[in-house]
């Protein structure tokens, strides 16, 4: 998974140029927090944990979380954050490969259902070093759940997701973006660290680490979605553009909605399984209580996965049909001898 | 009166609850009756789970009176030959907790073996052989047929003189299979095959060079 | 250019067979000391019908096969039988087996003993099933299938197409790349004879595209078709190098996109599948009366100063033979039958080479290093796009690892057919094969209980039921003897009242006597459906009948029991 974690690299320096420190301060807590918590359930179950390490999935969990946080949270909600992703989905259902949902993902919605208000403030994008940007100081101070409540809303401001969601019902899409709801360069900054993303699921697939099928499915079906919903409502709803390169479509299609362990297996799934996801996320974009919805999508599938492997398996060699389903009568000769 | 019960919401919750409930009893009454399984496929399914070696050592005389017995809810945990194996196979059917075998567990499946010089030719096994596995007469040498021995010992104690030996069953080539292997996080056992490491490092060379081509 | 269908998945390791290849096919020296395994084959162990010190010719016969599936083994050498006993055998049990060992003196020379020639293209077809039974040919590629049961497979399936399978797809191994090269016409010759036996129209020659010598060889003995090479249309199909195109399933795939139906056989389809081993063996055995006494066997592995392939006598230990290429002791690491993929490690070099002995792959350390440690499995898919079976390994594994046999049966692990693709590619180095190789083996092990205690019941039921009519007649003849009495004492004493008899009429009796009525329409009625079973068996060619049998006649004791006892009932009534 080494590459994994450097196919986040653009994505994480473009975050961090256009949202500053809180990035870095994120992203560090959260892996180190995630290592420390594999190697002490590793212990506690008994394991070697130097072995367990080496494989680098608690490693690449607390990043993907440390992610999507909102810049330069508070260590404490990023410790519940990692303590749900290690503890809660990974080892209680057994450790690496055994976890039905995506554990950065449990981490991030259990955060955005219990600290809404902390989850939903985003740091608006002054660039590392801009004017108004916060200065590392600044953000050790918010790491450590200092700073005073007036100086974060000062700093915080809605994502472009976001505003849109809340705009009132009777404005117009293009007088809501004339009235400059964001503030300056939102947009901008948003789409280029999705396109970092793109970047890092470039290099994914090219190191052969993902197949295409997930992420070309979520992605298609999202931009078949909001295509239809946009001819039939330009209004309400947001252009395929928006939606494509907003918030953590597609960060989620290539890191998210890939992770192997709680993702179909075969071909067939992963289309399915994909396309799923994406239809969920645009369900919730647009009609849901959340502005985005990439982690409550991926969850939702996650239970979904058993079923969708037992619906694709594939023909085997040999048997006239696929096999659907699983069948509640296994091979079972005694039957035939029953009176 | 109709109208009391409906002006009255809770009295009117009892009313259908109770309704309902003779209605759905009556059905189920009437399919109990109507789709009556006969005989008792439990007892044959328990059957079938027994090794049929008829050893006696649950303490009934055979395999199918001990698997009525469990049916009448005797324990499931009197088969040493079975052992864990079958226990959890029975408890997996009857919906139980699996127990720790009562008894010593056998290691390996066993035949009866008679040292033929020291028979007697008493018979005396041959009666007490639940599956009609030794074959002789009065005054001759008795023997055992390996394939149909079941390994019961039935046949130890009758011996008056302490001809017959219970070996361990002969196993052909056909029966040996491969172990499992030991698990995540642990070194592989030397049978494992070896999955060629160096091959790997080449193969994706390989693969890389074709890529790029 | 024909079309050439495909089978999913598949690995590109690398070949490695140069190695092997630069040196010509050479004849092994003839060792002193032979180790013959009773069981080299799939099927029952051949019995031994030599004694300790006789004296051998090379070709006699030292084991008879014994049932349906087996084959006849012989002397490889000329000598003197010194021990009948468990040997260590190349197998990866480890275990010992009963072997015939053959001293020879290494003076002395070597004198044959050969059954007489016949010619393949006049022998009727019993004649020529009778020589592959009686010259112990097996399958050489790998399996060790005896030949005969395959020939005789015309019997019961229509054949149309016969396959030589050449692809030989397996890294290292060249031995029928070399064979080829070398008899070209000779394996054609085999694949005439045993397409004429089975009735084929025609013969497929499977190859792949790593092996242009052989290829170029056995277009140059197609060429030479004189009017009696003539009696079957051979084609060459060339196909792309892929693991595992060799796998017989998937080589039918390839070339006539047919698949084999799961459990069935590739007779079902019209099918035959030989080794180009095979077919020279059987060529020697029919033209020449040689039983098969020797293989080629590819010696390679860097290990070895001298690689290259060899002609070996069965029973020669695996040490000369591995000398003689120029063992560098010090260097071995691992020691390899069969392909990296398929083969298996042995302990020892003192054990003998046997007839599925196609390869020995003398490594060193760097060569095949020692597996890396097994990781969790992350689901990642990489097994399933590779499976040439299409299955699912990673839940294979899963039900594998969880022991949950009838979910693993559910998911066709039946189906595979351990190519070993999956672990090659698996990123967390989980040997899959090696779970999957243990899980079959568990279930044939249940089944085989299974039978075994299926089989006791039956024996146990039919004791009972002899017991319980046993005891119906003594009580008959009791209550008869007892009449008689009776009848003798009321004759003497006429003015008496009889004790009995009268209220044996009451109600009980009679309720008694409509009971035993009702049993005995139940017995006569089990006796009929177990004689049913035993005729269907019977008809449709089941060989394992012995349970029916005992199913009939414990039917037919206990009918017989309730009988008696109805007979004496009635009796007792009537009086």
């Amino acid at each position: 998974m080494g590459w994994v974690l450097v196919a986040t690299f653009p994505g994480i320096l473009m975050l961090t140029w256009h949202f500053g420190w809180g990035v870095i301060t994120n992203v560090v807590t959260a892996a180190g927090l995630a290592v420390g918590l594999e190697a002490l359930m590793v212990r506690l179950r008994g394991r070697a944990p130097l072995v367990a390490l080496r494989d680098n999935s608690a490693l690449l969990s607390g990043v993907l979380l440390g992610i999507s946080l909102p810049p330069g949270s508070a260590w404490w909600l990023i410790l519940v954050g990692t303590v749900a992703a290690i503890v809660v989905a990974k080892h209680l259902f057994g450790g690496l490969g055994q976890n039905p949902f995506n554990p950065a993902m449990v981490g991030y919605a259990l955060l955005l259902i219990s600290f809404p208000v902390a989850m939903t403030q985003w740091l608006s994008p002054q660039g590392l070093f801009g004017p108004e940007a916060l200065s590392l100081g600044d953000v050790l101070v918010r790491w450590a759940g200092l700073a005073e409540a007036s100086s974060l809303d000062s700093m915080s401001g809605a994502t472009p997701l976001d505003a849109f969601k809340h705009k009132p019902e009777a404005v117009m899409a293009s007088e809501f973006w004339a009235s400059d709801p964001l503030p300056a360069g939102s947009l901008a900054a948003w789409r280029s660290v999705a396109l970092a993303w793109l970047a890092g699921g470039a290099l994914l697939l090219y190191k052969r680490l993902i197949t295409w099928h997930i992420p070309i499915a979520m992605l298609g079906a999202m931009l078949v979605l909001t295509t239809l919903l946009y001819a039939i409502d330009p209004s309400h709803y947001g252009s395929p553009l928006f939606h494509l390169l907003g918030g953590a479509a597609l960060f989620g299609a290539f890191f998210i909605a890939t992770d192997p362990v709680s993702a179909a297996t075969s071909r067939k799934g992963k289309l399915y399984y994909g396309a799923a996801i994406g239809i969920l996320v645009m369900l919730i974009r647009s009609a849901g209580a959340y502005p985005d919805a990439v982690a409550f999508a991926v969850l939702l599938m996650n239970f979904a996965v058993p079923f969708i492997d037992y619906y694709t398996q594939p023909r085997t060699y040999g048997h006239a049909a696929p096999q659907r389903g699983i069948r509640l009568d296994p091979i079972d000769d005694d039957q035939e001898r029953l009176p | 009166m109709f109208e009391v019960i409906a002006d009255n919401g809770i009295l009117a919750a009892i009313v259908a609850l109770v309704v309902l409930a003779a209605g759905f009893g009556a059905l189920l009454g009437f399919a109990g009756e109507r789709f009556r399984v006969e005989g008792d496929p439990v007892v044959e399914r328990i059957d079938a789970l027994l090794p049929q070696t008829q050893c006696g050592q649950c303490g009934y005389p055979g395999c199918r009176p001990y698997a009525e017995a469990i049916n009448q809810g005797d324990e499931i945990n009197k088969c040493p030959p079975g052992g864990d194996t079958t226990i959890e196979a029975l408890a997996d059917l009857l919906g139980r907790e699996p127990k720790p075998l009562d008894g010593e567990a056998q290691q390996s499946p066993k035949v009866a073996y008679i040292r033929e010089a020291e028979c007697i030719g008493c018979t005396k096994c041959i009666q007490a052989c639940p599956v009609d596995a030794i074959l002789g007469a009065a005054k001759h040498m008795h023997t055992v047929i390996v394939d149909e021995c079941t390994g019961c010992d039935l046949c130890v104690d009758p011996c008056p003189v302490d001809c017959i030996d219970m070996l361990p069953r002969p196993r052909s080539l056909d029966e040996w299979h491969w172990p499992q292997p030991a698990g995540p996080g642990l070194p592989q056992q030397a049978t494992s095959l070896s999955l060629i490491a160096s091959d790997r490092q080449l193969s994706e060379d390989r693969r890389s060079q074709r890529g790029a081509a | 250019m024909t079309r050439s269908f495909d089978f999913p998945g598949g690995i590109f390791p690398p070949e490695r067979k140069i190695i092997s290849t630069r040196q010509l096919l050479r004849e092994a020296a003839l060792p002193t000391r032979v180790v013959l395994p009773l069981d080299q084959h799939i099927g029952q162990a051949a019995e031994p019908c030599v004694r300790v010190g006789q004296a051998v010719k090379t070709g006699e016969p030292v084991a008879i096969g014994q049932g349906m599936l087996t084959a006849d083994l012989h002397a490889s050498i000329t000598g003197t039988v010194t021990a009948i006993e468990a040997c260590p055998i190349p197998h990866p049990s480890q275990g010992r087996y009963l072997a015939v060992v053959i001293e020879r003196d290494p003076d002395a020379p070597e004198t044959w003993q050969r059954m007489p020639a016949l010619d393949w293209r006049s022998a009727d077809s019993d004649t020529l099933t009778e020589r592959l039974t009686r010259s112990g040919v097996v399958g050489l590629g790998g399996a060790g299938f005896p030949t005969q049961i395959k020939a005789r497979v015309h019997e019961r399936h229509r054949i149309d197409t016969l396959i030589v399978n050449a692809a030989e797809c397996e890294p290292y191994i060249t031995a029928d790349d070399l064979l080829l090269r070398t008899y070209p016409q000779e394996v054609l010759d085999g694949a005439r004879l045993l397409a004429r036996l089975a009735g084929a129209e025609r013969i497929l020659v499977g190859i792949e595209d790593n092996k242009p010598e052989a290829i170029a060889a056995l277009q140059a003995a197609l060429a030479d078709s004189s009017p009696e090479r003539d009696t079957c249309p051979i084609e060459i199909r060339v196909v792309t190098t892929r693991y595992p195109s060799g796998g017989e399933k998937q080589l039918i795939k390839r070339l006539l996109d047919r698949e084999v139906p799961s459990g069935g056989l590739p007779a079902d389809i019209g099918v035959l599948c030989h080794n180009p081993g095979t077919l020279r063996a059987t060529l020697q055995a029919v033209r020449d009366g040689q039983p098969l006494v020797s293989r080629i066997v590819t010696l390679t592995g860097e290990a070895l100063a001298h690689p290259g392939n060899v002609e070996a006598r069965l029973g020669t230990p695996i040490h000369s033979l591995l000398e003689e290429a120029g063992l560098k002791e010090r260097e071995l690491g691992q020691l390899l039958m069969g392909g990296p993929l398929m083969g298996f490690p042995l302990a020892s070099t003192a054990l003998p080479i046997v007839k599925t002995t196609n390869c020995l792959v003398a490594a060193t350390r760097t060569e095949l290093p020692p597996p890396p440690v097994e990781q969790p499995c992350i689901r990642c898919g990489a097994c399933e796009e590779v499976c040439p079976a299409s299955l699912l390994p990673q839940q294979l594994y899963w039900f594998a690892r969880g022991r949950e046999h009838d979910k693993a049966q559910l998911f066709n692990l039946f189906d595979c057919i351990e190519c070993g693709a999956c672990a090659y590619v698996c990123p967390s180095h989980i040997p899959l094969v090696q779970y999957y190789r243990a899980t079959k083996g568990e279930i044939r092990a249940h089944r085989l209980e299974a039978q075994r205690a299926e089989h006791a019941r039956h024996r146990f039921e039919f004791r009972q039921a002899r017991i319980e009519r046993e005891a119906a007649e003594k009580e008959a003849r009791r209550q008869a003897r007892a009449k008689a009495a009776s009848r003798v004492t009321a004759h003497n004493a006429e003015a008496e009242p009889s004790p009995r008899g009268k209220p044996a009429l009451g109600p009980d009796s009679k309720e008694q006597l409509k009971q035993l009525r009702i049993a005995q329409a139940a017995a006569k009625a089990s006796l009929r459906k177990a004689e049913k079973a035993l005729a269907r068996a019977g008809e449709s060619g089941n060989d394992d009948t012995a349970d029916l049998e005992v199913q009939v006649a414990t039917a037919q004791e206990n009918l017989q029991a309730i009988e008696t006892r109805l007979a004496s009932a009635k009796e007792a009534s009537s009086t």
